[in-house]
């Protein structure tokens, strides 16, 4: 079976590739691109390990194609950082203690990041509610809850930068 | 001379242990940069897959791979025929990661191939012809158990098994002190009770993984995700008939574990396939392989009877507990009967355990592996009991607390524990007093582990510019290289900023043992102090030298050498990297080392308080508060030990309520995702509050205790506990699900 030629836009970098009619768009990433940053934790759409967004849309990209991100915006981990600068949720998760293992970090990161942009001031049930898909096995989401919370409201500029903050400190 | 150690641990004034500063490899997981087990590429890789048996119970008569082997783009193919004969330590860990004679449950493997493509993989495996002769199969514990069930392996039961049960039951266990029948007869009110527990899966995010590139020359590297790299060397030595140094394994970073990455799967047939093909090969599990053919936790039916008198003291404590363990012997349910009832001072306590086999994948550690399910049994009949005497759940756990010099249910006497504190803890905590509304139940519980310690090596060196690089061998799961930093740091006195810790290949150090137990933190972190003590030493040696005084006439302190007194000579101290700077002149490069077996692990205890909202028309429960409190000796990292606790508490809550492993009357496993094994998800919980209690451990240089695994024993009963009062009926079927809350509750309005 002949692969697909697809020109796409990749973290802002126009980015061509061929690929089989079978892979998903997490293949894409993962094995033809050397975007590792997105994770397989199931491949059915069940953990968000491998969360993107797409054209700005949050969506588990194990359950794409990748022949369907022809004209697409993808933006992925690798892109969520500016440079050496850390994006605020990036920073607030190493801050809170937010990972344990990692795994979820990426997809986590990511499916908050959209969050945010759709909702800047979340109550801790709809950060709950948004994040439903990503499953974390190591932390209990209290302080991944908490860093996004914090974040947001970073964000916001309701917050100054203060590691003694009192919602980290509230348990 | 215990007791002195832990009062010069209580009084110590810790700079760096006990703050909460950012890890090492945060930057690199919020970036997507950390390489995970399936992360790794090398070139000219090939993919393998596992073709896995669709059998509960079968017999493997014939295998036909050549149309699989001549297969465009296929590399290799193995079978069991192609590994050696395996030393008998390690014949079933191969049997379980290759069939041989039979396959002994859904999903277990029985070939892989090496193809240059997953495509070409996939069709290769379909191309694959195996006969099998279908055997009648079981999955049930208690049917397992029993005289004409059928038999998975002929011959394996010991002379601990009294007569009359199958061939499943491997082994029979025994613990306590005292007489059953003069306690209970002691007792105003007796109950007596029988429990069921699922399977559950530790439900790691990261598939198993690995990497493995073996030549003709017999020297192999293997890249993988795994708890313990050098169990992974030596185990797959053994199985390839291999010198054990001409491996060399590397831990990835590791996407959890919980226990379910502390032995093999998919690495042997990995080395095996790259051995035949001459080229690296990458294989990765799918999820629904994860659940079918890795390592999940046994099953459990438990019986427990304990009396009590009207004032609350406990005068017997009896359990039998039966643990099927899958299609090989090992189930954990020694360690279920010894934790039993750990944290109690019993007169009269016994628990007998059975192992049993049964046609399920091998099941693997979880998590203190075999104590939630008996925890889950004996709290509740603790509850049930305090509750029918009129009395406060935590009053009668204080009142039968174990303490220093108790001899527990399974044998040595405590020295310094905190199961007091945390009842004492709970009972003052104000979750334990706040009101509920309607259709609400709080529960409480108590959970025991052991911790361990064992084999452990760990190198410090001194760099020249006055950095610290320590290495040690123990994957890091959950943020254990920032505290092994934070150690060395506040042993050598520099900032920890200034300490770099990796881990180490297994050519780099000598054997280390798993990450399990909770050692990490404990016996690592104990090797990294002494290493750092050794190296403090050869810098007082350096200054002596340079000063041209006694070695023992130089002391250090703040991260420098000093004179020890105004007798030792006038100097001005010599910092750290001062010493560094001139090392190569005073002698060479400056390091530290520790090889240990460490012993002195302290055992930890875990309180936990939840409140539930059950609704009676469909049986489903809200988890609305829940408090975890848990000695932890003394807490390195604060942030991380906090996250133990909320990471084992959650999961315990999916025990509790909806994970199960799901087999239908064909003997395959019916729900191999996480669509329909359902784990706790961000909308289910509310924040897990935690109060940490130091109760120093005197065999540590700090007090640490482990805190890992304590974390997840109490969770099944407390949960259980606030279900039952919310409900108004006793829950002893795990997992709670809908169904059965809603049945419970509709038997008990008969």
């Amino acid at each position: 079976m002949s692969q697909i030629h697809v020109t796409t836009k990749i973290n802002g970098d126009e980015t061509e590739f061929l690929c089989e009619p079978e892979d998903t768009l997490l293949d894409v990433l993962r094995d033809r691109l050397g975007l590792t940053g997105a994770k397989e934790g199931c491949g059915t759409g069940d953990c968000g390990a491998c969360s993107v967004t797409v054209d700005d849309r949050l969506v588990c990209s194990c359950l794409m194609l990748g022949a369907e991100a022809e004209g697409r915006e993808i933006a992925t981990i690798e892109g969520m950082a500016d440079g050496e600068v850390l994006h605020p949720l990036q920073r607030k998760f190493i801050e809170h203690a937010a990972l344990q293992c990692g795994i979820c970090t990426p997809g986590i990161l990511v499916a908050a990041k959209s969050l945010l942009e759709n909702n800047p001031d979340p109550s801790e049930e709809e950060a709950r509610y948004w994040l439903a898909g990503n499953l974390c096995r190591c932390t209990g989401y209290d302080k991944i809850i908490r860093a996004v919370m914090d974040a947001a409201a970073e964000m916001r500029g309701e917050i100054a930068n203060d590691p003694d903050d009192s919602l980290r400190r509230a348990s | 001379m215990a007791l002195d150690k832990q009062a010069e641990t209580a009084k110590r004034q810790f700079k760096v242990v006990g703050t909460r500063p950012n890890r090492p490899d945060g930057i690199d997981k919020v970036t997507g940069r950390a390489r995970f087990g399936a992360d790794a590429v090398a070139p000219g890789m090939l993919t393998g897959r596992v073709l896995r048996s669709p059998h509960a119970h079968a017999r493997i008569v014939k295998i036909d791979a050549s149309r699989a082997a001549a297969l465009s783009g296929v590399k290799a193919v193995v079978t069991r025929a192609d590994f050696p004969e395996p030393p008998a330590h390690v014949a079933d860990v191969l049997d379980n990661c290759m069939a041989g004679a039979k396959a002994l449950y859904d999903g277990h493997a029985v070939a892989a191939v090496a193809a240059v493509s997953p495509a070409v993989a996939r069709r290769a495996l379909k191309l694959i012809e195996v006969e099998y002769e279908v055997l009648a199969h079981v999955t049930d514990v208690d049917e397992a158990m029993q005289p004409g069930a059928p038999v998975l392996h002929e011959g394996r039961t010991d002379e601990t098994v009294p007569e009359g049960f199958s061939g499943n039951v491997i082994s029979r266990c025994e613990f306590g002190h005292g007489d059953i029948e003069a306690g209970l007869a002691k007792a105003d009110r007796v109950v007596e009770r029988s429990f069921r527990t699922a399977a559950t899966h530790q439900g790691y995010i990261e598939p198993h993984a690995c990497l493995a590139q073996m030549g003709p020359d017999g020297q192999a590297d293997l890249w993988c995700c795994t708890q313990g790299h050098y169990m992974v060397r030596n185990t797959c030595a053994a199985i390839l008939g291999m010198e054990v140094g001409q491996l060399r394994v590397t831990a990835s970073e590791i996407g959890g574990g919980f226990g379910g990455k502390t032995t093999v799967f998919l690495e042997p047939v990995a080395l095996m396939l790259s051995k035949k093909a001459g080229r690296p090969v990458k294989m990765v599990m799918s999820r629904e392989e994860v659940l079918r053919a890795s390592g999940p936790t046994a099953s459990t039916s438990i019986d427990v009877r304990i009396g009590m008198t009207k004032d609350g003291r406990i005068t017997a404590g009896d359990a039998v507990l039966r643990y099927q363990g899958g299609a090989y012997p090992g189930s954990p349910v020694g360690m279920g009967s010894m934790s039993a009832f750990a944290p109690y001072d019993l007169e009269n306590v016994r628990t007998v355990g059975f192992d049993v086999v049964s046609n399920r994948p091998k099941q693997a550690a979880y998590r203190a592996p075999g104590a939630p399910m008996a925890a889950f049994a004996v709290e509740s009949v603790i509850d049930e009991l305090a509750k029918s005497l009129g009395l406060d759940p935590l009053d009668v756990r204080i009142r039968n607390a174990a303490v220093e010099g108790t001899k527990s249910s399974y044998g040595p006497t405590y020295p310094a524990i905190g199961a007091k504190a945390t009842f004492e803890a709970a009972k003052a905590h104000p979750h334990w007093s706040a009101p509920l509304g309607e259709n609400q139940g709080r529960g409480v519980a108590c959970g025991f582990w052991f911790n361990f310690g064992g084999d452990t090596c760990v190198t410090l060196n001194v760099n020249l510019d006055g950095t610290v690089s320590v290495s040690e061998g123990n994957p890091d799961i959950g943020g254990s290289r920032a505290s092994m930093s934070m150690m060395a740091a506040e042993e050598l006195g520099i900032p920890y900023e200034q300490v770099r810790t990796i881990i180490a290949d297994t050519g780099s150090l000598g054997q280390n043992e798993v990450t399990d137990g909770s050692r990490v933190t404990f016996a690592v972190g104990l090797a990294t102090i002494e290493a750092a003590r050794q190296a403090i030493r050869v810098m007082c040696a350096r200054a002596a030298k340079i000063w041209g005084i006694d070695e023992d006439a130089v002391v250090w302190e703040d991260g420098a050498a000093k004179p020890a007194g105004p007798n030792a000579g006038q100097f001005p101290p010599m910092s750290l990297a001062e010493i560094a700077a001139v090392a190569s002149n005073t002698g060479g490069p400056i390091a530290g080392h520790c090889e240990v077996n460490a012993e002195g692990a302290g055992v930890s205890f875990a309180t936990h308080i939840v409140d539930t909202e059950v609704d009676p028309e469909t049986g489903a429960v809200k988890i609305l508060r829940y408090t975890v409190i848990q000695d932890a000796g003394k807490a390195v990292h604060p942030d991380y030990v906090e996250g133990q606790f909320q990471g084992g508490a959650v999961q315990g809550i999916g025990w509790a309520l909806n994970e199960e492993y799901i087999y239908g009357e064909d003997g395959r496993l019916q729900n191999p995702g996480f669509l329909d094994y359902r784990v706790p998800v961000a909308s289910d919980l509310p924040m897990i509050d935690t109060v940490i209690l130091e109760i120093p451990n005197p065999g540590h240089p700090y007090g640490v205790r482990g805190v890992g695994e304590t974390s997840i024993v109490p969770p099944l009963a407390a949960v259980a506990n606030a279900v039952s009062a919310a409900a108004g009926v006793r829950l002893t079927d795990l997992p709670m699900s809908p169904p059965k809350v809603q049945a419970a509750i509709q038997a008990a309005r008969g």
